[in-house]
């Protein structure tokens, strides 16, 4: 198996057709890493805001009357 | 017929736990692979003879693509499973594979204009295979709007059930649009039955991103749905001491 360019520049270019290839994969990635961090995202933003409100709950629970 | 184990697999909490030890394993495999495939495909995967280097898109574009339809698929049925035994987590696995499969259809979409670019001259055109294809995307939009567009959230799991159910009937369209309809499109590269029509230097790297695509897949819906199933289980006690930090009970879920 061998690198099919004979420089990093050529590599970029892909002959003119670099544009239109390089800006595919780069939107794939963007997509990809978003669907890969947003639900670990959202679940640690939602654990932290139930704990908080567990917290209130006891507080609440604990307050004198 | 001993139906437990059934129901066993709709339970949101056996899942949950199930799930958690895949998880690392399941993102290591999937950005591997993906990140393998990547570097073989742009790099080392000889150029074509006729599209030159924009072919190289083919190797995100065409894995996605299927993968887009199986996700169709799979959110249907989980939705038909939900409408048929009620059990919560089918429900929960077709919330979760809308905006996956919608951020799918972008991507086969926009890598599919941009590759037409330099390859057919132009960015879209009105054919078969791309209309069709649109209305998938428009499906997954559908789901996604019904999910929000009630109070209710079985009456919203219903609906979304049904669309997806209905929509089931455009996927073979797509796939057989090439072949119906005068299109720009070129005809199934790979093929189960008969001669696949690409040479095996360019076949492993695309073998390597269609497997990998189906891992990631696998691990943005476990994802998405362990994020849907703290959610929508807030109130229940396994929940609560998930939150709370108190070690797991042993017993079974149920």
């Amino acid at each position: 198996m061998k690198f099919q360019f004979e420089s990093v520049d050529a590599f970029l270019t892909m002959g003119g057709h670099g544009p239109f290839v390089w800006a595919s994969y780069v939107l794939v990635y963007i997509i990809i890493i978003y669907l890969t961090l947003s639900p670990l995202l959202a679940k640690k933003s939602f654990l932290k805001q139930q704990k908080k409100l567990l917290q209130l709950q006891k507080n609440s629970q604990n307050a004198p009357l | 017929m001993n139906w437990q184990w059934f129901y066993r697999l709709g339970s949101p909490r056996w899942f949950y736990e199930k799930t958690d030890a895949w998880v690392p394993w399941l993102i290591i495999l999937a950005w591997g692979l993906l990140l393998t495939g990547t570097v073989w495909g742009l790099g080392f995967a000889p150029m074509d003879a006729k599209q030159k280097d924009s072919y190289r898109i083919l190797y995100v574009h065409a894995p996605v693509a299927f993968i887009s339809m199986a996700c169709y698929y799979l959110m249907a049925i989980a939705g038909a499973v939900g409408l048929i035994w009620k059990m919560k987590l089918p429900y929960m696995v077709m919330k979760s594979a809308a905006p996956i499969g919608f951020a799918f259809t972008v991507i086969v979409l926009a890598t599919g204009s941009i590759w037409g670019r330099p390859t057919w001259g132009t960015w879209w055109e009105w054919d078969g295979r791309m209309t069709s294809y649109l209305i998938l995307s428009f499906l997954y939009l559908g789901i996604i709007a019904l999910q929000n567009a009630f109070q209710s959230r079985d009456t919203a799991d219903k609906a979304s059930a049904i669309l997806a159910l209905v929509g089931t009937v455009n996927i073979p369209i797509i796939y057989k649009s090439v072949d119906w309809w005068y299109t720009l499109h070129q005809p199934a590269t790979l093929k189960l039955t008969g001669q696949s029509t690409i040479h095996v230097s360019m076949l492993y790297p695309l073998f390597t991103m269609i497997v990998g695509f189906y891992v990631f897949f696998t691990l943005v819906l476990i994802l998405f749905t362990r994020t849907e199933i703290l959610r929508r289980e807030s109130k229940t006690q396994w929940v609560k001491d998930l939150i709370a930090g108190n070690p797991r009970k042993e017993e079974a879920a149920q």
